[in-house]
């Protein structure tokens, strides 16, 4: 049994030096809260916002020193070190995803803090507790919860340590620092109360139900290989004859990592989620949460579960097929834009999918070929960016009652205010792929690596959903374009300087990434493998 | 030692089920905690198994996590329920399709 009686206590090591980015983040959380305390309501907009965005800039600094100061390991493939006796892994794809989570973030913050297009506050709730359509409610309407500006640090800490996790407890309790405070946001839009109050109750009974597979999986896991730590589940994978207890626990844990980043048949509340949601919520979402998932999701699956790459490549097939095709047919029969951009989104998981699916060992790998985890990394980076500056476009197309996301009143968009309809009609062509845009390279990058590790039927169905896929993004450029506007359309609200520069950047990212893909491309194959 | 796990196993597919079929919200959610204890129970049991602590404190780290979730979990429901006077999971239907 267990004897600790003469076990003396030995200090654990921590490796603050590397782990100061993320330390970073969760204490300006935490000093977000205190500013909620103490400050007076008429200083928390702008200490919230300034503290938030200089914690997230310092954090992004950060990481490029440290990811700069990452030791080699072994034959050079890996770089990296582990921090706090095993349980967080600093290697360089988590350094590679953790300047992306906290570029996402920053783009955040800038949606969050827009306040010119709301006329003068922000687009969330001004007292949460306030019943819809009451006096109390009417009386909060020039309040602000600042609160939401603590609730995404604690979002953005929780999705970097998840992709540096280096056990699976680490992994549960990154995946439930992430979730929640996510779920809160969903509930706290302005207007549309009930809609936003619905999305999070969805969204919270469904991930925590999600959760809780994935915590079966971790107990199954832990029985079968007599550890959490990913380095020694992957020598039992390699040793132990006896699969049952594997198999059970990897599936289970792949339903709750599935649900995450939205796979077919998990998908279910992503449209209603993206939907309901304050769009500047959403847009974060869309972009942090899947950058955040699939880190983890390939951590867990390359690490800790590569030995047994045969058990699960098969399942990762059906699914990667299921969720493109699920994704882009609905997609196809939306008439509201925010639920035709989950689906997107969607069908997107599929592709990442995809990529997931060109794991190969090392040695079969064309040296200098690009890699599995590379390609997903980059892709991405591309479907971030897009996805980011889409959801912040529309949110500024509005008519009297707020948002207006039904596809049909954008008709004469491209009229009346060309710059935006042209800014997203170049997101929409670069999430059907077209070259010379961002989302061609990715989607390259991502067939070619599931090509080159044979799953060519996944590929044919990849490119024939994207074929498809083409036909709902082209509609809406259609509407906005050659429909003659009426009394009825929508309208552009100017934004300030704040959500302008998010979709600027964006849309600067979008093409400078399909024109010349290399730098990042680059970063991410000197970001290496993940340490093992 | 086995047996443990069984009446785990039960006791999640009993959350499980109850999580698809009750309307309730506040009995989903129970359903949901039942599925974490379930999650508790076997853990504890691997760790006796395996001779060593880490799922006995992983059992104690998932109490914290339930902890905090109910907070959130109870907010959310609440709010709900009081702008619509039910927590029946088939009211809240405004989004769909």
């Amino acid at each position: 049994m267990i004897a600790l009686a003469d076990a003396t206590f030995v200090r654990p090591h921590i490796a603050y030096g590397s782990l100061w980015p993320i330390l970073v983040i969760y204490g300006a959380a935490c000093a977000g809260v205190g500013i909620e305390a103490v400050l007076p309501r008429e200083w928390r907009y702008l200490s919230q916002v300034l503290l938030t965005l200089g914690s997230l800039v310092v954090a992004l600094i950060g990481v490029g020193f440290v990811a700069h100061a990452l030791p080699s390991l072994g034959d050079g493939a890996a770089r990296g070190l582990f921090g706090s006796e095993g349980t967080i892994a600093l290697d360089g794809p988590a350094m590679f995803l953790w300047g992306l989570v906290l570029v996402f973030g920053i783009g955040g913050v800038l949606l969050f803090a827009e306040r010119r297009v709301e006329g003068g506050v922000t687009v969330f709730a001004g007292q949460a507790a306030a019943l819809p359509g009451t006096e109390t409610e009417r009386r909060a309407s020039g309040l602000e919860h600042t609160e939401v500006y603590p609730l995404l640090l604690f979002a953005i800490g929780g999705m970097m340590l998840f992709v540096s996790s280096g056990d699976l407890l680490t992994m549960f309790v990154a995946l439930e620092v992430l979730s929640l405070p996510l779920y809160l946001l969903c509930g706290l839009a302005r207007r549309r109360r009930l809609l936003s109050q619905e999305a999070a109750m969805k969204y919270f009974l469904l991930g925590a139900f999600s959760s809780g597979f994935f915590l079966y999986g971790v107990a199954l896991i832990y029985g079968y290989a007599g550890s959490m730590d990913f380095g020694a589940i992957n020598e039992a994978v390699a040793n132990n004859s006896d699969q049952t207890l594997l198999v059970i626990g990897m599936g289970m844990l792949a339903v709750g990592l599935l649900f995450k980043v939205g796979a077919a048949p998990f998908q279910a509340w992503m449209p209603d989620v993206y939907q309901g949601a304050p769009t500047a919520v959403t847009a974060f979402m869309a972009a942090a949460t899947k950058a955040a998932a699939f880190g983890a999701m390939l951590r867990l699956f390359y690490v800790a579960f590569g030995s047994a790459r045969w058990t699960w490549q098969p399942m990762m097939w059906v699914i990667a097929i299921l969720t493109m095709v699920v994704g882009t047919v609905l997609a196809l029969v939306q008439s509201d834009m925010k639920r035709m951009l989950a689906y997107s989104s969607i069908a997107h998981t599929g592709f990442l999918l995809t990529g997931v699916l060109g794991l190969r060992s090392v040695a079969d790998q064309n040296p200098g070929a690009i890699t599995s985890l590379q390609a997903v990394m980059f892709y991405l980076v591309t479907y971030g960016l897009t996805t980011l500056g889409a959801f912040a476009v529309v949110a500024l197309v509005r008519d009297s009652a707020g948002e207006q996301s039904t596809i049909q009143r954008w008709s004469g968009l491209g009229k009346h205010s060309p710059v935006v309809a042209g800014v997203f009609a170049l997101f929409l062509l670069a999430m059907a792929g077209i070259p010379l845009t961002s989302g061609f390279t990715g989607k390259w990058a991502v067939f070619e690596v599931a090509l080159s590790a044979g799953a060519w039927p996944v590929v044919i169905v990849a490119v024939l959903a994207s074929a498809a896929a083409a036909f709902f993004y082209v509609r809406v450029i259609v509407v906005m374009y050659f429909h003659e506007p009426d009394s009825e359309s929508a309208y552009v609200t100017h934004p300030s300087v704040l959500s302008a520069s998010a979709i600027g950047v964006s849309a600067a990212a979008t093409i400078a990434l399909g024109l010349v893909p290399g730098p990042v491309l680059d970063l991410a194959s000197t970001a290496g493998q993940f340490i093992r | 030692m086995t047996d443990y796990v069984v009446l785990s196993s039960i006791l999640f597919t009993i959350g499980a089920v109850g999580v698809l079929t009750r309307r309730n919200a506040i009995v989903v959610f129970m359903c949901v905690e039942l599925m974490l204890n379930a999650c508790n129970l076997a853990l504890v049991a691997f760790a006796n198994q395996n001779g060593n602590l880490d799922g006995q404190i992983a059992a104690f780290l998932v109490m914290v996590v339930a902890a905090a979730e109910v907070v959130v979990g109870l907010a959310i429901i609440m709010t709900i329920f009081r702008t619509r006077r039910s927590a029946s999971v088939d009211d809240a239907s405004l989004l769909k399709y």
